[in-house]
């Protein structure tokens, strides 16, 4: 990998060098490097890109990281990522995607994860994306994510887009069994003229089950985002979606909630908010030295953080 | 070290009328002043304390900080030529921590570590471990983030401190804490505290009194001159002394 490929890489998955427990890295469309241990397997798929990540019933504090860097200018690619976690698991799961784009030409990266989450299990999923590069090609990312949530099992998932990425149309899908719990946060910045679309359509099955979708986002300078939250509930559950964002400069906001209540015991609650950011919380950080510019990007940074 | 010249400030309705906040304000502070300024609720204190700290802008007039014209200078300026500000009603952040509040207060910072954190946050009764790494949202009561806030001010340790009602929405075990912080800030340095107040323990602790009422100094003087003065007026009513707010 070249030295562009591992900045992107230290940005979207934290990583220096190769990272302990199973991994796979993708750059400009192939496979890099990959390792996979006794519990975790990781195998190519055959008849579409992607892989198949498998992890053994009973598999405990182990961590699985599949990062996708794109540095090649006008690339296209479509990536389809399977993950089969069995009963009694307890796993991390980092993925994330950089894209650099120093030509005239539209990067992108399409991907579709899907996963069957068996019974008991916890898995923790952590989306991270960026964006770099001064060419005047786009650099646009379509991530897919449905989740199948077994019984008593917990979903934990954080994605994080805070720079450089123009485009972005994200769909989460989830569908919850018997007492299984999701639990979504959501961080998002966008800057320029950049475009954001994130929706969420949770399935509340179960009897028990719950979820919590949290999405924290900053609009600045001339772009735009759009939150649309669906939550179905279909039995004895609980959901709660709360949007808050800030819009600076002349940027755009929007937050679309619906809820749907299909059983006498499903309780669902919205909450959305969006606002400029509060001129007492510039005017204390002023009164502790900071200029304005300094207060707003320490309040910036704090709400994403 | 302080000086309000000739200080006016109006606002305007929707008529334009033009109401008067603060007319001709003039008073001198020297250095190693304690100063409690008080008066009726409208009186002008609040916003007394706002143009000091250059929250709000004088219609006429001129303050003076160590003989400098600091008048045409915003909030940053003031905050870094050494003066200080605490709210009435502290001010709360989603994502910033007490820790990181501290910090910022205490110079900018992350070399303010934590038994520096913890020591401020001691002096307002708060137990560190229990509070650095919370967020100061809404998960935080009212006295809770007051105290906060007069920790942020004591780790600034300017030369100058301008307290809004500290009293106000602190419990009363707090507040028996708060006379030590501000009698300890008073001996320990020879920094200034301006503070507004209706508490007559806090009016008791102070040097010299200024009284303010519709938009002027309507007394001034050494605590022992003006406190019993203020306190013989108040026979007849016993909830003029008005009571800490809970």
């Amino acid at each position: 990998m070249d030295e562009i490929q591992k900045t992107l890489l230290e940005q979207v998955a934290g990583l220096h060098e190769m990272p302990a427990g199973a991994y796979n890295i993708r750059a400009n469309g192939q496979s890099v490097e990959r390792s996979t241990t006794a519990h975790i397997d990781i195998v190519t798929k055959e008849d579409k890109q992607g892989i198949d990540i498998i992890i053994k019933p009973g598999t405990k504090k182990e961590s699985v990281h599949i990062p996708v860097v794109l540095s090649q200018s006008g690339l296209t690619e479509m990536v389809y990522n399977d993950f089969y976690v069995g009963d009694d698991c307890d796993v991390i799961i980092v993925a994330g995607c950089g894209i650099h784009n120093g030509g005239d030409s539209d990067s992108r990266h399409d991907g579709l994860h899907s996963f069957y989450i068996g019974k008991n299990s916890h898995v923790k999923y952590v989306e991270k994306h960026y964006g770099s590069g001064d060419g005047s090609g786009s650099r646009i990312m379509n991530p897919k994510t449905m989740v199948e949530v077994g019984e008593n099992s917990f979903m934990e998932m954080e994605t994080v887009q805070i720079k450089g990425v123009d485009s972005t149309k994200r769909f989460t899908g989830a569908k919850l069994a018997d007492g299984a719990r999701i639990v979504v946060t959501e961080k998002l910045m966008t800057h320029g003229s950049q475009v954001a679309e994130t929706s969420f359509q949770v399935d509340l099955d179960g009897k028990g089950s719950s979820a919590n979708i949290i999405s924290r986002s900053v609009a600045k300078d001339d772009s735009r985002q759009v939150f649309y939250s669906k939550i179905n509930g279909n039995n004895r559950c609980t959901g709660h979606s709360e949007c808050d964002g800030i819009i600076m400069d002349r940027a755009h906001i929007s937050a679309i909630p619906e809820i749907t209540a299909a059983n006498l015991d499903a309780e669902l609650i919205h909450e959305a908010a969006i606002g400029k950011i509060a001129g007492e919380q510039i005017t204390k950080l002023m009164t502790l030295g900071l200029t304005e510019a300094e207060a707003e990007a320490q309040i910036v940074n704090g709400f994403l953080k | 070290m302080l000086e309000l010249q000739n200080l006016c400030f109006q606002v305007s309705d929707d008529a334009e009328k033009h109401k008067e906040i603060i007319r001709d304000v003039n008073l001198t502070f020297g250095d190693h002043a304690f100063i409690a300024i008080t008066g009726p609720n409208g009186g002008g204190k609040s916003t007394l304390a706002k143009l000091i700290m250059g929250i709000e802008q004088p219609s006429s007039g001129r303050i003076l900080y160590n003989g400098t014209d600091i008048t045409g200078l915003n909030i940053t300026e003031r905050a870094k030529l050494g003066i200080s500000f605490a709210f009435q009603q502290p001010v709360r952040f989603k994502g910033i921590k007490v820790r990181d509040l501290i910090q910022l207060a205490a110079g900018g910072d992350s070399k303010v570590k934590f038994p520096a954190i913890c020591d401020y946050l001691a002096k307002v009764g708060l137990c560190a471990r229990d509070y650095v790494n919370r967020d100061i949202d809404a998960s935080l009561s009212g006295g809770e983030l007051k105290r906060i806030e007069i920790a942020t001010i004591i780790a600034r340790n300017t030369p100058l401190s301008v307290f809004d009602e500290p009293e106000a929405g602190i419990d009363l075990w707090s507040f028996n804490n708060l006379i030590q912080v501000f009698e300890e800030m008073h001996r320990e340095s020879d920094n200034s505290l301006i503070i507004i107040s209706h508490q007559e323990r806090i009016l008791n602790i102070a040097d010299e009194i200024v009284v303010l009422a519709e938009g002027t100094v309507q007394a001034r003087g050494q605590r022992g001159d003006i406190l019993p003065e203020l306190l013989k007026g108040t026979e007849g009513c016993k909830f003029y002394r008005q009571p800490v707010s809970l």
